[in-house]
């Protein structure tokens, strides 16, 4: 018995990809839902159905609710797959999709509220006894408010934005002075990104990095982990390299953080898979950063380290069906790497929209890929292009292969950051494991 | 930034250009504005990032070659500025 006849996948691009393959693979109809801008890429052909939703701003697309239901209600999907971003975590799409009698593959709208709300998630994680970032739990409503807390929590702050997350909306302020300079427009584009303005404090934890627990759980209460995810390679607080099992934890560490991790999903609730940041100290204290209650980007190395589909449990826990899985069971193997492959400048980060012109991907990776040759990539969403993920019984096997793939690739027409992913897994401070989330700001050796 | 020596003396039109592909969020001046060295001219999106571009020198907008929603080019022309003699 399929968990569903018909599911509507609302993204775009290499996760719409990547939901779809597993539909397809358990006989469950998959209806893509497109812009004007992406009529040609794969996952809409790939789709058994597919369905025209508006031009190639996201907000008359991918953003547009009543569009996206419509196509639901039009094709007869019974549940919708948000994948990630867009509105994976927006629990107003989460309420409506309940209100026209759709199951939204995700948590309850509640849970994704308290989430979404990072000064929330802090409280409630703290109350379940997972240990979160020094700062301050109250919104600072003026600037005069801001520097009287700062000055007693001591500088150098970091002043987020509670609706933001992912390290958008955030400002590093080392004095009173850089504060008053950042406070008003911090507050404007908080509002103006998020739709509040709400601005909280966390002490800026130095040399930190950032580890990741993926856990799941259903509608009956049983919860179990997948591990952790090491995700300290970054640029502009945005991931691109991640691996499991993490170089840095010991067995000691990664029970006690996992446990956490299930403590915090149990605390609220949680149903579907979910990930639990965490930052880890340079003295390796762990502390709650934030919870993405979706679909991660980076699943895929989970999945290939524990032979679990990810998505198929996603739509097992959403059709109410047990999980079928306890701890004991779940055993990692191996390690695993993926690199993001962003269309964009590797020196200047900035992004480089373009029709790929050619497009080889060799053989020895999962490649998670939302374009094909002859593609263009838009300016209009996120710059990933696509994701390479390798794998080998230890870590330095895995990083081998990499370099393999990663030299044997050609993608034309478009700038990429291989050449700084490469450059990354040539590094020895990284094949060594030696990292931090400060890493690719740094010179690097091997340059 | 091109810097095109059409005329000589104090001023010289400038040409402000498009640090990335994208579109055109917003222009912030019109002809006839003043602007200093380090002013906001134009906001460029592209793939959810916002890029300020300035002025590299102060002068008077002589032309803005762009609208709002416009797609440009890495390297297009955005404003054309009448520029003051560089500071150097």
């Amino acid at each position: 018995m399929p968990y569903f006849h018909k599911v509507l996948v609302a993204n775009r691009g290499e996760i719409a990809r990547r939901v779809i393959r597993t539909c397809r693979r358990l006989g469950i109809r998959a209806v893509a839902v497109y812009s004007e801008a992406d009529r040609a890429l794969p996952f809409v052909r790939e789709a058994d159905e597919a369905v025209l939703i508006g031009p190639p701003p996201a907000a008359q697309s991918y953003m547009a609710i009543e569009k996206i239901l419509d196509a639901a209600e039009a094709t007869g999907a019974e549940a919708i797959h948000p994948g990630y971003g867009f509105l994976a975590e927006n629990p107003a799409f989460a309420r409506r999709c309940a209100e026209r009698g759709l199951v939204f593959i995700g948590p309850r709208p509640e849970v994704i509220e308290a989430m979404g709300s990072k000064l929330a998630a802090r409280q409630l994680m703290q109350r379940a006894g997972v240990p979160v970032i020094p700062g301050w739990d109250e919104p600072l409503p003026t600037l005069a408010e801001a520097q009287r807390v700062a000055a007693a929590l001591g500088y150098p702050l970091l002043l987020k934005a509670s609706a933001g997350g992912g390290g958008i909306g955030m400002h590093l302020v080392s004095s009173s002075e850089e504060l008053g300079r950042a406070f008003d427009s911090a507050r404007e584009r908080a509002q103006r990104y998020f739709g509040d303005g709400t601005l909280y404090f966390e002490r800026l934890v130095p040399g930190a990095r950032h580890i990741e627990v993926q856990v799941a759980r259903d509608g009956q209460g049983t919860g179990v982990h997948f591990f952790e995810r090491e995700c300290s390679i970054q640029r502009r607080h945005q991931k691109v390299i991640e691996e499991t099992p993490s170089p840095f934890l010991d067995a000691e560490r990664r029970a006690a953080l996992c446990d956490a991790a299930l403590r915090g999903a149990e605390a609220i609730d949680y149903t579907d898979v979910g990930t639990i940041e965490f930052v880890f100290d340079q003295a390796g204290q762990f502390y709650f950063l934030e919870m993405n209650t979706r679909l991660q980007v980076e699943h895929p190395i989970t999945e290939e380290t524990t032979g679990i589909d990810l998505v198929e449990l996603q739509l097992r826990i959403a059709a109410g069906l047990p999980l079928g899985l306890a701890q004991g069971g779940i055993r990692q193997e191996g390690h695993a790497i993926e690199c993001r492959v962003y269309a964009e400048d590797p020196q200047t980060f900035l992004p480089s929209p373009g029709t790929i012109t050619r497009l080889e991907l060799p053989e020895g990776a999962r490649y998670e890929f939302g374009y094909e040759e002859g593609n263009t990539v838009t300016p209009y969403y996120d710059p990933l292009i696509g994701k390479v993920i390798t794998r080998g019984a230890t870590r330095s096997e895995a990083i081998e292969r990499m370099i393999e793939v990663l030299r044997g690739m050609r993608i034309e027409g478009i700038k990429t950051n291989l050449p700084l992913l490469l450059a990354i897994c040539q590094d020895t401070s990284f094949q060594f494991g030696r990292y931090d989330t400060t890493f690719l700001s740094r010179p690097r050796s091997g340059q | 930034m091109a810097v095109d020596a059409e005329r000589g003396g104090t001023v010289g039109a400038m040409e402000i250009t498009s640090s990335m592909s994208g579109i055109v969020a917003r222009v912030l001046v019109e002809p006839g504005t003043p602007v200093q060295a380090g002013d906001t001219v134009v906001v460029l999106e592209s793939m959810k990032m916002e890029i300020a571009v300035v002025a590299e020198q102060g002068g008077v907008v002589k032309e803005v070659r762009v609208h709002e929603g416009d797609f440009v080019e890495e390297g297009a022309p955005l404003v054309v500025l009448d520029a003051h003699r560089a500071e150097s």
